[in-house]
């Protein structure tokens, strides 16, 4: 059993490792931004992420960071279960009528100083749900928010890039 | 084609799948709810019809799809209810009184659904025409009455709607003993964005778009199921190719889901191993999918008339060549999860819904087959390219979590399978043709085998005079099947291992929220 198991993480090796050209921009960028996170924060960034009325595929593509390729954990960035222990929102929209006041809550319930990330494109303005009766539209209609990351969904490397643009704001 | 009870002739619909429609009247909706019923049938969908003054109803027979239309005239807005023969219709009835102002006559459970309170209980935002849609900032989201389970040592517990990873919104109010749950209720509707008006202000070609986003990680099902509607409406027949290539994207996405939900099952498990393993299958194959789509995810890839670009022969070969390694590796990590005896003292018996429990509560789909229900529209009414693919249906009857993750291995190499299958026989053909959109008001429906289960789409166009707009455009998605079926999953079960349940249905928020 565990001899297969053994086998199976010797055969793949580390994944992080440059396997490709385009593979390997990535992966120089993700250690760029760990350096940066370390040097700007000097500690690891704890992220809490709220989906306030999103399709869904925003939240498949931030889950992508955990994968061995983009590794986050080993950047020091984590996810947490509870907004009282972040440091930053990671946010998608469009933000429904019935999601606002949990996100206002979340909001306020991070501690200062808080960054906000408005993930893909209805994070940013709505996108293609726009504004209605269920919908207010973009994140920044609810709460302030430091940065956008458009995409519809925006890659994981994207994501990455706007987690530290933010981060890099505060600096 | 008929329906015992039912007097006036169903209507085929062109479309790939065999589909009916037909308008009822009153004494028939409640006869043809009880003669599907006596004969084996479920019901997909309900729905209030365009402009409210209609309620319509889709079911599955033994011959295909029948949709069902009760018009109700003048005044009236109630209909006969459907729960004493189908408990799945109660949240249905719920949402489309709130969007659509029709009441189904005498139901107990009449709380709002979707609506928090964001808008007005007196303004149907599908009934009100959708000109002057108007916006309520000032709303106050209201308490909902959860049912209470009272008795010595039982407490309450309430998660959400911000869950702690990341996933979709929604209210677990669990009812427990100790660490035994005695009762779970759901609050779904967070995510309740509008989306049946906003596709009432879409022109119909580019409503694909709207679509493809009713839950992003069925994209492709539900852009392939709306064009199915589109075109039969518009009586256009698609290419051979572009069949082909749709259902190629199908699959892909069907293994892409499939290799997420392996991984993270194993990781709910405690088994971190699972989920490293997994979710690097999952990059590879979305970045693959990129290459040869232009998205990873495939989104908008699937167009009405057709699909939205070629695979090159480069790509086809990487496809198969991936086809190959991923088959490899998932029949080793097979291995190694039916072996790992922790893992599997977590997954047996855990979640169970016993195949005579999915029948009487209308479990769909993926998990429906992991509990007996042996029901795959692909294998069924198989369709273009599907007739000659001869889909090998993966059943179970355990009905626990180990069934469900049973059900993925086989349905990931089957999908592997289809798409060498699919590459190996790719028909030439026009990769678009051109809708055209009928002069008179035409309905059509879609009926697709996402990976989850079935997407069911009924559009309702206008004519010419009208600029061909959508007056009504009901998009189902199987999770409101599923949901209820959830909170009888975890009975009994302990708290520690809701995740792991809720994560072996995986079903969709914002597909049922809309």
């Amino acid at each position: 059993m565990i001899w297969k198991i053994v086998k199976q993480i010797a055969k793949n090796g580390i994944r992080t490792e440059p396997v490709q050209i385009d593979r390997d921009a990535v992966q120089v960028e993700a250690g760029r931004i760990q350096s940066e996170v370390l040097a700007i924060l000097g500690q690891a960034l704890s992220i809490r992420v709220v989906d306030a009325g999103s399709c869904n595929g925003c939240e498949l593509e931030i889950n992508a960071l955990g994968n061995p390729y983009y590794n986050i954990e080993g950047l020091g960035i984590k996810f947490v279960a509870s907004p009282r222990h972040a440091d930053l929102l990671l946010v998608t929209g469009p933000v429904s009528l019935n999601m606002a006041t949990a996100l206002r809550r979340t909001f306020d319930a991070t501690p200062e100083p808080k960054l906000v990330v408005a993930v893909g494109d209805c994070g940013c303005d709505g996108g293609i749900f726009g504004e209605s009766y269920a919908s207010l539209g973009p994140v920044s209609s609810v709460i302030p928010v430091d940065v956008v990351v458009p995409g519809c969904p925006p890659a994981p490397i994207e994501i990455l890039r706007g987690i530290l643009a933010a981060v890099q704001r505060r600096a | 084609m008929t329906i015992p009870g039912l007097t006036n002739d169903l209507q085929h619909l062109l479309a790939p799948v065999p589909v009916w429609h037909a308008c009822v009247e009153a004494a028939d909706w409640r006869a043809a709810a009880i003669a599907v019923r006596d004969t084996g049938g479920r019901l997909v969908a309900l729905w209030g019809g365009a402009e409210g003054v209609a309620v319509c109803a889709a079911y599955v027979v033994a011959d295909g799809l029948v949709w069902l239309e009760l018009p109700l005239p003048g005044e009236q807005r109630n209909y006969p209810d459907l729960v004493p023969c189908f408990p799945v219709a109660a949240r249905m009835q719920r949402a489309a009184f709130e969007l659509s102002g029709i009441q189904a006559e005498g139901v107990k459970d009449q709380r709002p659904w979707l609506n928090h309170g964001a808008w007005p209980v007196d303004y149907f935002p599908l009934s009100s025409g959708s000109e002057a849609a108007p916006i309520f900032p000032d709303a106050v989201l209201l308490d909902y009455p959860f049912v209470r389970v009272e008795g010595d040592g039982v407490h309450e517990i309430a998660v959400g709607p911000v869950h702690a990873g990341v996933i979709e919104p929604g209210h677990f109010r669990f009812s427990v003993v100790g660490e035994k749950v005695l009762r779970l209720e759901q609050r779904l509707g967070y995510v309740h964005k509008g989306i049946e008006l906003r596709m009432t202000q879409l022109p119909p070609l580019q409503a694909h778009r709207l679509a493809g986003r009713v839950s992003g990680d069925s994209t492709v099902a539900y852009a392939w199921a709306y064009c199915m509607a589109l075109e039969s409406a518009g009586e256009c027949v698609i290419s051979e190719r572009a069949a082909s290539l749709r259902a190629l994207m199908l699959e892909r996405e069907r293994v892409a889901n499939h290799l997420g939900d392996l991984g993270a099952l194993g990781n709910d498990a405690a088994f971190a191993f699972g989920l490293a393993q997994f979710s690097r299958l999952r990059e590879d194959w979305l970045r693959l999918s990129k290459d040869a789509f232009g998205h990873r995810l495939m989104m908008d890839c699937v167009v009405p008339g057709g699909v939205a670009c070629d695979i090159d022969l480069t790509h086809q070969e990487r496809m198969r060549q991936q086809c190959d390694d991923v088959a490899h590796e998932v029949q080793a990590l097979h291995a190694v999860y039916d072996a790992h005896s922790g893992l599997q003292d977590r997954f047996l018996t855990t979640g169970r819904v016993t195949p005579a429990l999915a029948a009487q509560l209308g479990l769909t789909g993926m998990a429906g087959r992991a509990s007996g229900q042996a029901w795959d529209l692909r294998c069924d009414h198989p369709w273009a390219p599907y007739e000659y693919l001869q889909v090998k249906m993966a059943t179970h009857r355990n009905g626990d979590v180990a069934a469900r993750v049973a059900v993925r291995f086989d349905e990931v190499l089957e999908s592997l399978r289809l798409i060498r299958q699919i590459l190996s026989e790719l028909p030439a053909g026009e990769l678009r043709q051109e809708v055209c959109l009928p002069d008179r008001a035409s309905r059509g429906a879609g009926w697709v085998e996402g990976w989850r289960g079935e997407i069911f789409v009924a559009l309702e166009l206008a004519g010419a005079a009208s600029q061909h707009r959508i007056r009504r455009c009901h998009l189902h998605d199987p999770s409101w099947q599923n949901w209820p079926v959830l909170e009888h999953a975890i009975m009994g079960n302990i708290v520690p291992d809701f995740p792991l349940i809720n994560k072996s249905f995986n079903l969709s928020y914002s597909g049922q929220d809309l």
